[in-house]
């Protein structure tokens, strides 16, 4: 059974087991506009709760990917780099950045359901 | 009216004009040299075997190529450019004469001391007349622009923090408000940067200021008048704090014109403030540069300042080129080759000798009534961000536009297609679709109510909710309409390239 | 004063619209305090003519090299400049724009700055171009920098053949960074082994061609030895014109290529504004410092050019920038493409062939002087001669005889005494053979 969890910097995690998918909400990537630029994170990184983990750059703004969880990446998405604009068409599904492999499964905890973050992004607008 | 399309492209006075590459004619030149005598080649093995691929235009072919791309610009020789934050004023002629004399231009860094002391009394009088403005101890010449000289402050700052066993400090505050340089300039010298909120009337909340100063903190930089128009009214009490926390106030000039011949900063407690001779002093823009950021600097700094320095022997000049000598004894060392930018230290002296200081100080007058004027005319349609007075920019936001569909950079666009250059957008970050206006003091009124009468035209169509689709194509008037600058990011297409089946150089895509 | 045009009635209208009783006023958030203690010494309003004359009396306390023989070098170069190029940077369309933040009305500035990028990437053998940095000193600073952030070390090797106000603004500006720049002994002889000293550590080495001291240098198997350790080749370039005549960097395995484009620009203007040239492999551009215009389409379809990749610069990225460099050298670097486009390969090549001659030339005459002795083998327009007694007292005696007739080394390297008898002479176009045999006259002469 998968579960889908978010943050407040508008990212997603998809987890399966202990792999989740990483990507950023259909609201991120409206605000940041036509995304050109996309870097993902070699397999094999370490990355914390928190800490910058990809790179998602529109013309006029540029911001950090947050790893929702720690973990270890298992892949980054190699066709966003060429074709960055799938995060604007597709952010949750072929729009994903990366595949991580939790090492802590009990950090969702500390995440929002997707009824929580649509009244999150409703407060902010 | 639907416009005619013409066989060339060109549209009467606007011509199309391609690329040099494209207008090649192999083995054109357009200068004419002198027969070189014959002797033998001494470059070892490094001579070049293969073509460069550089095109060849006869010297008809270039004056008309840049004469046509020169009126696909808009610049403050033909129009109105409130541009904020950037100073857009009259940059006189008399200035490019000057910086043309033969004992000017045509002089070398390295010639003998001797064969250059005119050169040295002028960087020296450059200095002087800021340094008696200003009320500092002392001016750093060579920082190339306002980055180079946030830099060079903060190096003076850092090293004074050395000096005095400071090393601990490894923090500058900088308000949000703050032009992207100053963070980026902090990082560059190896700071970590904290962000200071602004308050509901658009400065910087002092409690919040006094609540970050700790042992950590190194200096603050504050900008003055700040990117929202406005004077820091707490600026001394602000100075006293950060004196008391141990650190430095390092003042922004980015915005001097607003106060030259006023006020000297040294009176508000200031450590360091560079001064953009491309803005406050008249020297052009040129399109992006070549700036100049004289630093001025308190006793307290001075002594840190970068090589080289003019110096006075008796009654003769000198230069002091070395750290660690003379009155460069404790200097932070060089951050730039050469002497600064000597040609715009000509042009700023041209300009100051010009104004006097009298006419410095009704440039700062009519620059700050001016913007005022926009102020308080517009606001009959747009909605201002701040209560005024403001100093020399007034800043918008785009309540006025709530609901029309159109946005700022609508406004911006069909501002275009009035025949003035669009006010500086979307900055500072802390007003929401800022539109941040600076009118300088070169223009008459007569300017200022035609903007005005464009503007508050643009603003009454917009909220009539019958025009967005007008908006959107704005521009029409102009050489080219709205660029892509998505596609321009996603495909970087950066130069030139021969076409594939072509003859150029091909050695360049690799 | 003749550049306001207000008059008193219209600032009386003004205060009435914004309901101010006067200007000062307006001023009324400045602390009083400040406003009472202002007391300036400074002049009041001058005349054109006024002006004209203080400035020209100053000019002319300056001895200036048109006036006088004149072999100066060590980075910057006096060339003749075409008539139409300081024409057209005149032009106020180019000359009093800004910075092309709107690009449907600045295709000129931006269509010029592309036609720059290609043009430095040319001739300097390189992918890519960007929009020029302040001068050639600071963007070697950029270029190590640059190289940190590339290979992510922090550790920089400058030869000694590179200009001494190179190595000296790349060691102040990563001092402040904590970066280690280890700047080799000033090598006059060019017999220093580089590839020997690399080590992993490096982020990049920094060379300079043609050398500081004159010599050409093939880096070939420098740059196999930079790559093989991770590290990056930075080559810089003080004489532009040289590349009409040798191998590009960008050739012999060069990954960042900075240099000066006074040389192309315009006048020496005592050896400022020049323009920093920044060129590099496309793989590093993400990394890269400054402007960078690229090619795009207008509504119409119409091809046009904006300012892109403005993610990785100080306005966008703060202190996450790449560079908190934001004003460049615009119009220098229009002044250096106008050149180059006036020059084309045929005009750029032979006028480095031109320079190479005049300097061999001289280099000719001068080497048979009793006790001189000449360093580099292979030069291009400049070289170093090792004289038997100091430079410095040989140049000032050729001063006295209105010859600017080199730069000696002590004024670099004051505290090196074995440096003390060593000039730097340069020939370029703008020397006529009866000046270089005024200076062999003299400077027989002054050895004498």
């Amino acid at each position: 059974m998968s579960q889908t969890r978010f943050t407040k910097d508008h990212e997603w995690i998809k987890v399966d087991g202990n792999v989740g998918t990483v990507g950023i909400t259909e609201f991120a990537q409206g605000q940041l506009g036509d995304i050109v630029f996309v870097e993902v994170p070699p397999a094999g990184k370490a990355v914390k709760a928190g800490g910058e983990a990809a790179v998602v750059e529109s013309v006029k703004a540029a911001s950090e990917v947050y790893s929702p969880v720690s973990g270890t990446v298992k892949e980054g998405n190699s066709a966003l780099p060429d074709a960055p604009e799938t995060v604007n068409s597709d952010p949750r599904g072929k729009g994903w950045f990366f595949k991580i492999e939790l090492s802590d499964v009990k950090e969702l905890d500390g995440l929002m359901d997707q009824a929580a973050y649509d009244k999150f992004v409703a407060e902010l607008s | 009216m639907t416009m005619p399309t013409t066989a060339s492209g060109n549209r009467g006075l606007q011509l199309e004009q391609g690329l040099i590459f494209e207008l090649n004619t192999p083995g054109m030149t357009a200068v004419d040299l002198p027969t070189a005598p014959k002797v033998t080649e001494r470059l070892g093995d490094m001579k070049n075997s293969q073509a460069i691929g550089l095109p060849g235009l006869s010297e008809p072919d270039v004056v008309r190529h840049y004469t046509r791309l020169s009126q696909k610009n808009y610049s403050i020789d033909s129009g109105f450019y409130p541009l904020g934050s950037c100073t857009m004023k009259h940059n006189p002629r008399l200035n490019e004469k000057m910086a043309r004399l033969p004992g000017f231009a045509d002089i070398h860094p390295f010639q003998p001391v001797s064969t250059v002391l005119g050169a040295l009394e002028l960087i020296d009088t450059c200095a002087a007349w800021l340094k008696d403005l200003t009320g500092m101890a002392a001016v750093a010449m060579s920082p190339a622009a306002g980055a180079h000289g946030e830099l060079c402050g903060l190096m003076c700052i850092k090293s004074a923090h050395e000096a005095n066993g400071q090393s601990h400090r490894k923090t500058i505050l900088v308000p949000e408000s703050a032009h992207g340089t100053n963070p980026a300039t902090a990082a560059l010298c190896g700071y970590a940067v904290e962000a200071i909120p602004a308050n509901a009337e658009g400065r910087v909340d002092v409690a919040a200021l006094k609540a970050h100063l700790r042992p950590e903190i190194a200096a603050v930089m504050i900008t003055n008048p700040n990117t929202c128009g406005l004077f820091e009214r707490d600026c001394i009490d602000i100075a006293k704090a950060v004196h008391d926390a141990g650190a430095y106030f390092y003042m922004d000039g980015a915005n001097y014109n607003a106060i030259v011949g006023r006020l000297r900063i040294a009176d508000l407690g200031v450590d360091a403030m560079h001064i953009n001779l491309h803005k406050t002093f008249s020297t052009p823009h040129g399109g992006g540069g070549p700036g100049a950021g004289p630093t001025v600097l308190s006793a307290k700094l001075a002594p840190f300042a970068p090589v080289p320095m003019v110096v006075k022997v008796g009654e003769r000049y000198d230069a002091e080129e070395h750290a660690g000598f003379g009155a460069a004894k404790q200097s932070y060392g060089r951050m730039k080759g050469y002497h600064g930018q000597f040609g715009v230290f000509v042009r700023a002296v041209s300009y100051m000798m010009a104004m006097g200081i009298d006419g410095l100080r009704q440039a700062s007058g009519d620059a700050v009534l001016n913007a005022n004027y926009l102020l308080a005319r517009l606001s009959e349609e747009l909605t201002p961000a701040f209560d005024g007075p403001c100093m020399h920019e007034a800043v918008f936001d785009d309540r006025f536009l709530k609901g029309t569909g159109v946005t700022t950079l609508d406004i911006a666009k069909a501002l275009i297609d009035e025949g003035v250059h669009p006010p500086t957008m979307y900055f500072p970050l802390v007003v929401h679709g800022a539109l941040l206006m600076e009118p300088t003091e070169t223009e008459s009124k007569a300017t200022l109510d035609g903007f005005i009468e464009s503007l508050l035209h643009l603003a009454r169509k917009a909220k009539s909710g019958t025009a967005e689709a007008d908006f959107k194509a704005a521009p029409m008037y102009s050489p080219r309409r709205r660029l892509d600058e998505t596609k321009a990011a996603r495909k970087p297409i950066l130069r030139w390239l021969p076409p594939a089946d072509g003859n150029g150089a091909k050695q360049a895509a690799e | 004063m003749r550049y306001l045009p207000l008059s008193d009635t219209n600032r009386r209208e003004m205060l009435g619209a914004i309901g101010a009783a006067s200007v000062d006023e307006l001023f009324r958030d400045l602390p009083k305090a400040a406003l009472a203690s202002a007391k300036f010494a400074l002049p009041n309003t001058a005349s054109e003519i006024e002006v004209e004359r203080a400035l020209s009396t100053m000019a002319a306390k300056n001895l200036n090299c048109g006036a006088a023989p004149s072999f100066l070098g060590a980075g910057n170069y006096r060339h003749h400049t075409p008539a139409s190029m300081d024409y057209l940077i005149q032009r106020g369309e180019f000359l009093t724009a800004y910075t092309p933040y709107q690009p449907e009305i600045s295709q000129g500035t931006l269509q010029a700055i592309f036609e720059f990028q290609t043009q430095v990437a040319l001739i300097t053998g390189m992918e890519i171009a960007n929009a020029s940095m302040y001068d050639g000193a600071t963007a070697c600073a950029e270029a190590v920098a640059m190289a940190c952030r590339v290979t992510k070390r922090s550790q920089a090797l400058v030869s000694g053949n590179v200009h001494p106000h190179y190595r000296d603004t790349t060691a102040t500006t990563m001092k402040f960074l904590d970066v280690g720049v280890e700047c080799l002994a000033p090598d006059p002889y060019g017999v220093e082994d580089l590839i020997g000293r690399i080590t992993d550590e490096y982020a990049c080495v920094v060379v300079q061609t043609p050398g500081f001291f004159g010599h050409l240098k093939d880096y070939t198997a420098l740059a196999d030895a930079c790559h093989k350790a991770g590290a990056l080749l930075v080559v810089c370039v003080t004489e532009p014109v040289s590349l009409g005549l040798i191998t590009p960097p960008g050739r012999i395995g060069a990954d960042i290529v900075v240099g000066e484009g006074q040389s192309l620009a315009g006048p020496m203007s005592f050896g400022g504004p020049g323009v920093g040239l920044f060129a590099t492999r496309e793989k590093f551009l993400r990394q890269m410092p400054g402007r960078l215009c690229g090619e795009t389409t207008d509504e119409d379809g119409r091809r046009g050019w904006v300012l892109t990749l403005s993610t990785r610069e100080q306005h966008i990225r703060r202190e996450k920038a790449t560079s908190n460099i934001c004003t460049n050298s615009g119009l220098i670097a229009l002044a250096f493409s106008t050149h180059m486009t006036l020059l084309g390969e045929a005009g750029f090549t032979r006028l480095a062939q031109l320079n190479h001659a005049m300097a061999v030339t001289l280099a000719d005459k001068v080497e048979t002087l009793p006790g001189v002795k000449l360093l580099p083998n292979a030069f291009f327009n400049e070289f170093t001669l090792a004289l038997p007694n100091a430079a410095a007292g040989v140049v000032e005696e050729l001063a006295k005889r209105k010859i600017l007739g080199g730069v000696p080394v002590s004024r670099f390297y004051p505290t090196y005494p074995e440096l003390a008898n060593l000039l730097l002479l340069t020939a370029t176009e703008t020397n006529t053979a009866a000046d270089i045999y005024a200076l062999v006259a003299a400077l027989k002469e002054v050895l004498s």
